[in-house]
Parts: C-alpha cells; structure tokens; sequence
C-alpha cells in the first residue's frame, strides 16, 4: 500500500510541520495563559511580523534569521503597547468584550496590510532556499531545519523565562490568582502588558523562520490561527513544553490524516483532537507549572 | 408597559408599511439583511444572552441548516416552505448534540468557545468532502420564483419573510425574559453553582437553550439559500457567520430582547457607510469599520441597550424600578 | 446629413453653408459650452478586499485601463461621444456583499454591468441580472452555472471551463504525439473548491479519451500550508504527467517543494493553473517554472494591439495578468455593443450583444458568435513558460514558440 511506503518520511515531514506550529503556537499559550483570552489578533500579528522580515530582506538585504533580534523587539513593543493601550482600555477587562477587541485589531491589521501593501503575495528569494538535508529516510528541506531546531531553542528559553526569572514568577502568580498576586504588590496591569508583549514578540522570532518555507499576504495569518488554538489547548494553557509537544502530535496527526484520510478530511483530524482534548482532558497534556 | 407596547405598535406598524414607501432595491435589500441578521444574532443570543453560553460556531446550526435545506430540494424535490422545517430540526439536533456533549463534560466559558468553533470546523471539513455536500464546489438551488417556492421576483417578498422571523425572534426573547424558565437560565448564567445549589436543573435549561438556538439558527440557514440561492462550507461553516451573529448580539446588548436586532441596523448601517465613503481605496472601509467596533466596545462596554438605558437614566427617562426588563 | 439629401439642388448649398457655419461656430465655443452627451453608466465590481483582493485589484486595473481608453478616445461616438461612467464596486469575495452592491448599482442607474470575477458571486449577480433584464457582461467566472440559457441577458467573451477542460486534454494529447507519444501516466493535484474540484471532475472525463491513465487524485484544501506529503505521493506514483489546478499561493508551494524533493517528472500541466502562466511566478522562481505548461486564458501575442497593451500595463508596474485583459476585454466588448445598439438602454444593449460578431479584441480567438450568451469562438490557449517568458505553444496559428517536451533533465 502506497502509504505504508511513505509513512516514514510522512512522520517526519509532520514533525517538520508541527515545529513550526509550535512556534506560532509559543506566544498564544502565553496569553492565552496568563491572560485568559482568546486573541483573534494573534494571525495578524504574525502577519504584521512577516512583512516587518520582508521589508527588512527587500530593503536592507537582511537575512531573515539574522532579522530575529530586531523583529522579536519591535513586535514585543508593538505587544505591549497595543495591550497597554488598546485592549485593557476597550474591553473594560471582560473577557467577551477582549475578544471583541482583538477582532477589531485584526479587522484593522489585516486590511491595513491590504491597503499599505497590496493583496500581493510575497516571497524571499534566499540563496539557500532550495538546499536539503538527507536524513536518509527523508529529504528535508535546510529552511525546516532550522525551524525546528529554533522552536525547540525557544521552547526552552520562554520556559526557563517563567520559572526562573522574578518577572516568570509574577506572570505565573497572575495567571494563577490575579486578586492575590495584586495584593502582595505586583502591578498586574504591567504584568498583563509585559505578557502579551512577550507572546507577541514570540511570533516577532516566528516570523523570521516562517517565511523562508512560506509566503507572506495580508490574508497568511488567518492559515495557522486555528491550529494554533488546537494546539495551545492540547499541551495545556501557558506551558511551553507543553505547546512544543502539542505542535508536534498536531502535526504528525495532520500528516497522517492527510496520508489515509486524503489531504481535505485529513483536516478533520485536528478538530477532533481539539474535541477530545476539550472534553476529556481540558487542561492540556502538560498543566503549567503552579 | 403600556407606553411600551404604544411604541412597538408604531414600529411594527412602520415596519410592516416599509415595501410600500421604499420603492430602492438597495435599501429594501439591506434592510432585510438587517432583519436577517438580527434574527440569527437573536438565536444566537438566546445561548449567549441569556443563558450565558458563549458560542463562536454558530455557523454548525446556520449551516446544517442550510445544507439540509438545499439537499432536500435538489434530491428530493421537497418545498422550500416544508424544507424549512427540516432544517429546524436538523439545527436544533446538532445544537442537542454539541450541547449534550459540552456542558456534559461541564466546559464553560472560553473552553466553550473553542469547543463549538471546533464543532463547526469539523462540519465545515466533512461537507467539503461529502458528495450529499457536492464537496467544495457547492450546492446551487434552480430559480424558481412564486411564493409557493419561497423564492421572490421583487425585494418585497424576501423582506416580509425576514420581518416575520424577526418578530418571532423578539417573541422568544421576551418570552424568556418573562418566564420561570428564562428566569432560572439566567440564574444559571449569573452563577451556575449557586443556581445549582438552589435546585436549578443548570445542565437541562442549557441544553434547552442551545436547541432553541440551534432550531431558529437552522431555519435561518433557510432564509439564506433561498436568498441567495448558493452555498459551499465556507458560507455554511466558516466563521463569517458565527462572528457576525455574535457581533450583532454584543454591540446591540446582550441578553436584551431588541440588543440583537439594534445591533444589526447599526452595524449594516456603519458598513454601508464605510463602503460609500471609502468606496475606492481598497481594504480602508474595513479598516474603519474595525476602528469604530473598538469605539463601540470602549465607550458602551453594555452595547447600544445598555448605552440607551444609561443615557435615558441620566435624562431622568428611565423607569428606577428595579429588575425593569421593559 | 441624411436631412440635406432632401433639400432641393438650389436650397442644398444655402442649407448647407448655414449649417457648415453653424458647426464652425460652435466647435470654436470652448468644449464646456457644447452639449455634453450624457455618460453611459457602467457597473463594474470585482473582489478588491478578502480573499480574491489581488485578481480583483488586477480586475479593475484592466477594466478601467479600457474605460479610459474609450473616453479618451472620443467616448461612445453613437450617442454624440458620450462618456462611460463607471460605477466602481467592491464585493469583497463574499457572495451576500456581492449581491447587496449589485442591487446598489441598479439602483444607480447603470446601463450594464461587468464583473465580478468570482464564479460563486457570479452565480448570483447573474440571477439578479435576469430579474432587472440588466446586460451582465461576465469578465471571467468560469463556472458554466453563471451563463445559462434561462439567463437571457447574460453574457461572456471568454471561455468556461468545460470548453478549456475539453481543449487542455486534447492539446495535451497533441504535446505528447509531438514527442512520440511518451507520457501515459496522469497525476491530478487540485484545490477542492469549485474552480479546482470542478474542472478536475471535467479532466478526468476527458483523459482517458486519448488513452491517458489516470493514476492518482489529489483534492486539497484552501488554504494548504505544507506539500511535502502530497509531494512524496507524487515522487511514489512516479507519474509522467502532474495535472496542477488551484490558486497561485499553493501553485508555487507546490511546485518549489517538488523541486526542493528533487522530484522530476516529463512535464507539468496545469489547467487554469494559479501560478504557470503568471509572470510573477516566471519572475520570482525563474528555474523552478521553467517548462511548466498552462491551458489558460490568454492574449493574442501575435497582436500588435494586445501587445502595446502589454507594454501599458507593465508601464503602470502590473503584471499583465489575465484577470487584466479579459476585463479590458469586457469593457471594449461592451463600448463596441453600445455603438451597435446606438443607445443605452438595457434591452438594446442585450441585443447588440447577443448579435455580437466582434473582432476587434486581442485574444486568441476564433470568429465571435454568441449562443446562449457564451462566445463560441472564444478558445484557451495553451502556454509553456521558456526563458523568461511565457510563450502561446498551441494553438498552432497564434503559437509565438515551439514545444519542449518531455521537459529536459
């Protein structure tokens, strides 16, 4: 059966995949976490970041994993300041009514990108773009790679940020009892504004991986959202490890859904495993550390 | 009450006289989308509203609806009219369903949310490779007008029928603001524990609720194909519609008997506009539509109700009853 | 003037010298003085915002490059130069926004009505065309659902796609009888909506007619944000032919992850590919769409007129995309029935185009003769991108470069 034959290089490829859903899925899990919200800004965020990678390759000729530093920066900036400024102030912190607002966000981003920089897509043409690397069971492109050897870099580095840093423990302490954690002195509304400033600068670094295996339009954003949700709520709200494993079984699951089911009913796979994760096992594979 | 009821005779009454003053297709088309949508937002509100469930997959119930409708039509030849209710039904079994399953498992509030806008994912994949479905290409219904056929020559028709459903929307909600039922689902939505701890069956009148919504969402699916006549996953199932119907519940008020329906003439209202306005730069019009969203939510964080009923308070309008529903 | 015809031989001279110096009088006024004839208000509307926003943006480009051409060149001279006025829409890729701009535009009065690129909204914009008896001049949608023959007043110059689909295969049998005959093997990769899903159902019909096999189907969804399984599939069925038919984003993601695989195959065909007979595409990924093969729309490329228009187009920075000269296409076609029906109303507009025999378009077309309001003249063309360019290999008497197939190693 022709499946069987590539179900080999199908697992790796999913794994491919699913790094690089982790690392979209990294800054949601974070919010999504800490401040309970569902952002419908997240794609258009990461869209906003793509562009930022691209102009900055078009421009000023820079390579787009050298652009990290500078994108992760500009978009906590952006991050922060839309929290600070925007959304506590319009949502009147409702949860349905943060929702609302990050909607409006996107609705602005997105058609804003349209506006500024037309419904073209873009590419970066890289001089590596093209190389592989042989695994033996599988070719795998150098761009994927070094995805997911990043996601699995960032994984590490967010998580070490909220365990063992002061400003890790505040998040942790709002996240868990935001009351509490304002009675022994911490300044939750900056603690709300740092955490999606991180969350957002994570799709900042995302960006900068993504677009030497993809593209960039005003519309790419909305292509990830929704596994990123899937995934955040597989691995457990505000764990990393936890939205790194969940990007990886999304993938893999994605893969060979694709593989036996056929690539449109493959797609089912995802939101039944989103389904079952909801009902049976809310809190995720991996419960964030108290 | 009694001014109350003066108000809406008047406004029924004006509403009723709209195809004989308005002779633009334009208009007469957009005020019935406004009707439509404050009907399906009105569904929508009783499972968000009132008993505080908050959905973003109404499209599964919209677009069941829909697809049974157009199925039945094509393969069996069905009246549209008597396809109608099927698609009541078929709403309502998948609000049953989803429902049982949800609040079963106890998921509320964000986890809710994402579990239906899973719901409609899945539905949205399966009718994208069904055949009943045509897959991704869509069903498209043959033009047939007459009344009989629930297909009208003229905007009037389409108008009278969404004003009708429109009316039954208001109905339901008034009725389950001024019943026990309504009463103990909004227990439920204030405080499910408590309403528990108080002999409230919390798990039964969700369920109910979300049939509810889900039978008027279905017949709303109807309305749609008969309207326009064609429909694919994405129409049926993709977010447009499950944001739309909860956008219009929240910006005109929630858990309001007219919240949904004001919602609906203002955002149609502002859309059109920002479209006029801004006809030829490409994406602006949404781009202020999104701006005034965001106004909307920061300067009446209660919608346009309970904007309304701040200012009437501040004018001295108001009545200071207590509890007042009017 | 056919009046003076009536005139006596000696009134003739007098009559004609009044009215001689009547018209110098008047041409000497300045132009704001004389009577303007009313403009001819024409609806266009495509999808500028949402998901077709790029096709749609190209849409009005092309459509309004011709309105200008037409005004500038002295507007529609039947009706003493009258001026078309185009009444721009935007239906934002959504059927329900397309409908309710449709009603506006008739509302506003418009003569006829081009767009709106989508086959989905087209569906329902024609429907409601019928109903107003309003000329629907289709730019692209080509959905053999948009023109019927219950839909009387609507209209298209270029061809649906059960008339490329048929075309693409026996053209690819004709590609692959000049190389002996050396490719049996077909793949089929499609998006799974109505364009894709759509005419792939149409291909598989036609294939097997030359002998083709079909050894795999492929429907995929839109978005696909990863080929790398589709792309193993290919590399294990091992066809000789891949059949690509979806949109341009997931066209060259496709194509770049074959490459990237090293996977190499005697020639890829695309019908209504996105991406093989886009100069974007040629642009940006040069070795990558070399000798990828298209049944497409097309121009005339041995049309002096089709090509100034292309020199135009890129001037203005655009790609001279389909979406760019069908529309201008449309417009002319209409400006042209408008002369005919020397009027603007709707019913003399229908009329004119239904009795069209055009010829002065720049597509690749045989004569026009309109049935049921389709152009049974219009033809796809088939292209296959050499160099830096894209070049019209079949039909043979519009062919501007030879066939290379199978594609070389």
């Amino acid at each position: 059966m022709l499946e069987l034959t590539i179900l080999a290089p199908a697992l790796i490829n999913g794994a491919m995949t699913g790094a690089v859903y982790a690392l979209i899925a990294l800054g949601l899990t974070l919010v999504f976490g800490v401040l309970h919200i569902i952002n419908f800004a997240h794609g258009s965020l990461l869209m906003v970041a793509m562009y930022g990678v691209f102009f900055l390759n078009r421009h000023l000729g820079l390579d787009p994993y050298l652009a990290i530093p500078i994108m992760t920066a500009a978009m906590f900036a952006l991050g922060f300041g839309l929290q600070k400024s925007v959304i506590s102030r319009a949502s009147h912190g409702r949860d349905e009514m943060i929702l609302l607002v990050t909607l409006g966000i996107s609705l602005i981003i997105e058609n804003l990108a349209l506006y500024l920089w037309s419904a073209d897509t873009r590419n970066v043409q890289l001089p590596y773009g093209f190389a592989v690397v042989n695994l033996g069971v599988a070719l795998v492109s150098r761009t994927r790679l070094i995805a997911f050897v990043a996601a699995v870099v960032l994984s590490a580095l967010l998580w070490l940020l909220i365990d063992r840093t002061d400003l890790g423990k505040a998040i942790r302490a709002v996240a868990r009892e935001k009351q509490g954690a304002r009675v022994v002195g911490i300044d939750v509304e900056h603690i709300y504004a740092m955490s999606f400033g991180i969350g957002v600068a994570c799709l900042g670094a995302a960006a900068c991986l993504l677009l030497p295996i993809y593209y960039v339009n005003p519309q790419v954003g909305n292509v990830f959202v929704l596994v990123a949700f899937t995934i955040v709520v597989l691995g457990g709200m505000g764990s990393f490890v936890g939205a790194f494993a969940g990007g990886i079984i999304i993938g893999i699951a994605e893969s060979l859904g694709g593989l036996f089911l056929g690539e449109s009913l493959g797609q089912i796979g995802i939101f039944l495993i989103f389904i079952a994760i909801l009902l049976f096992r809310p809190t995720g594979l991996f419960r964030a550390r108290a | 009450m009694g001014r109350n009821a003066v108000v809406g005779a008047l406004a029924l009454g004006l509403a009723l006289a709209v195809p004989l003053i308005v002779q633009s297709g334009f208009w007469l088309n957009l005020l019935t989308l406004m009707l439509f949508f404050g009907y399906l937002g009105g569904s929508w509100n009783i499972l968000g509203g009132y008993a505080g469930q908050f959905s973003f997959g109404h499209a599964a119930f919209f677009g069941t609806g829909a697809y049974v409708t157009a199925i039945l039509q094509l393969s069996l030849g069905l009246n549209p009219w008597v396809t109608m209710l099927f698609a009541a039904a078929g709403g309502a079994s998948v609000g049953l369903v989803t429902g049982f399953l949800s609040f079963r498992y106890g998921l509320r509030g964000s986890y809710f949310a994402l579990i239906t806008l899973a719901f409609s994912e899945v539905l949205r994949v399966l009718a994208t490779t069904a055949k009943i479905t045509n897959g991704g290409q869509g069903l498209v219904i043959p033009l047939r007008t007459g009344l009989g056929n629930f297909q009208f020559a003229g905007k009037a028709g389409y108008y009278y029928v969404a004003l009708a459903m429109t009316l039954i929307s208001l109905a339901a909600a008034w009725c389950i603001e001024h019943s026990r039922f309504g009463a103990r689902l909004m227990a439920v939505r204030e405080n499910e524990d408590a309403a528990e701890a108080l002999g409230v069956n919390a798990f039964g009148h969700k369920l109910a609720a979300i049939t509810i919504s889900g039978m008027m969402a279905g017949a709303g699916g109807t309305f749609y194909v008969q309207m326009f006549f064609y429909v694919d996953p994405a129409i049926a199932y993709g977010p447009a519609m499950s944001v739309e119907s909860l956008l219009v519940s929240i910006i005109g008020g929630m858990g309001t008997v007219a919240g949904p329906l004001l919602g609906s003439i203002v955002l149609h209202l502002v859309g059109d506009l920002t479209r006029k306005v801004l006809a030829n730069a490409p994406g602006i019009s949404l781009v202020l539509y999104g701006v005034l969203l965001i106004l909307i939510l920061r300067y009446l964080p209660n919608g346009l109700i309970g904007g309304a009923r701040a200012l009437a308070g501040r004018v001295g309008l108001g009545t200071a009853r207590s509890g007042s529903t009017g | 003037m056919d009046t003076l015809g009536k005139e006596r031989d000696s009134q003739i001279s007098r009559r004609q010298f009044v009215v001689a110096t009547a018209a110098t009088a008047v041409a000497a006024f300045p132009a704001v003085l004389r009577a303007q004839a009313a403009p001819v208000k024409v609806g266009i509307m495509h999808p500028i915002t949402g998901f077709l926003a790029y096709s749609g943006n190209q849409c009005r480009a092309g459509a309004l490059m011709a309105v200008e051409e037409i005004n500038a060149g002295g507007g529609i001279k039947a009706l003493g130069g009258a001026k078309i006025e185009p009444l721009l829409a935007d239906n934002q890729s959504k059927v329900d926004v397309g409908a309710s701009e449709f009603e506006k535009l008739n509302e506003a009065g418009i003569s006829a009505f081009v767009g709106p690129y989508a086959s989905a909204i087209g569906i329902s914009t024609s429907q409601a065309a019928t109903r107003y008896a309003l000329p629907h001049v289709c730019d692209v949608t080509v959905s053999d659902r948009v023109v019927a023959k219950d839909k009387p007043t609507t209209f298209r110059f270029s061809p649906g796609y059960t008339s490329i689909a048929e075309t693409a295969i026996s053209r690819l049998d004709e590609i692959n009888k000049s190389a002996g005959g050396i490719a049996k093997k077909v793949m089929m990769v499609h998006e799974e909506s109505e364009s894709g899903a759509g005419t792939q159902k149409m291909l598989a019909k036609e294939l097997p007619k030359y002998g083709f096999d079909i050894v795999e189907t492929v429907l995929h969804p839109n978005p696909t944000r990863d080929f790398s399984n589709i792309v193993l599939r290919i590399r294990a069925r091992n066809p000789d032919i891949l059949i690509i038919g979806n949109y341009y984003d997931e066209y060259v993601l496709l194509v770049r992850t074959l490459r990237q695989q090293q996977v190499r195959l005697k020639g890829i065909y695309s019908v209504l590919g996105g991406g093989a007979s886009s100069f974007r595409f040629v642009r940006e990924s040069a070795e990558t769409a070399q000798h990828i093969m298209d049944t497409n729309h097309w121009y005339n490329p041995l049309n002096p007129k089709a090509l100034d228009l292309r020199k135009r187009v890129e001037a203005k920075g655009l790609d001279f995309s389909y979406e760019v000269y069908l529309n201008y296409n449309a417009v002319m076609w209409l400006a042209d029935s408008i002369e005919r029906a020397r009027s603007a109303k709707r019913e003399a507009i229908v009329e004119a185009l239904a009795t069209s025999t055009w010829s002065g378009h720049i597509l690749p077309y045989g004569p026009t003769k309109i049935v049921d309001g389709q152009n049974t003249g219009a033809m796809a063309a088939t292209l296959q991108v050499q160099g830096n360019d894209i070049q019209v290999i079949l039909p043979k008497q519009f062919a501007s470069a030879k066939i290379v197939f199978p594609a070389p190693a």
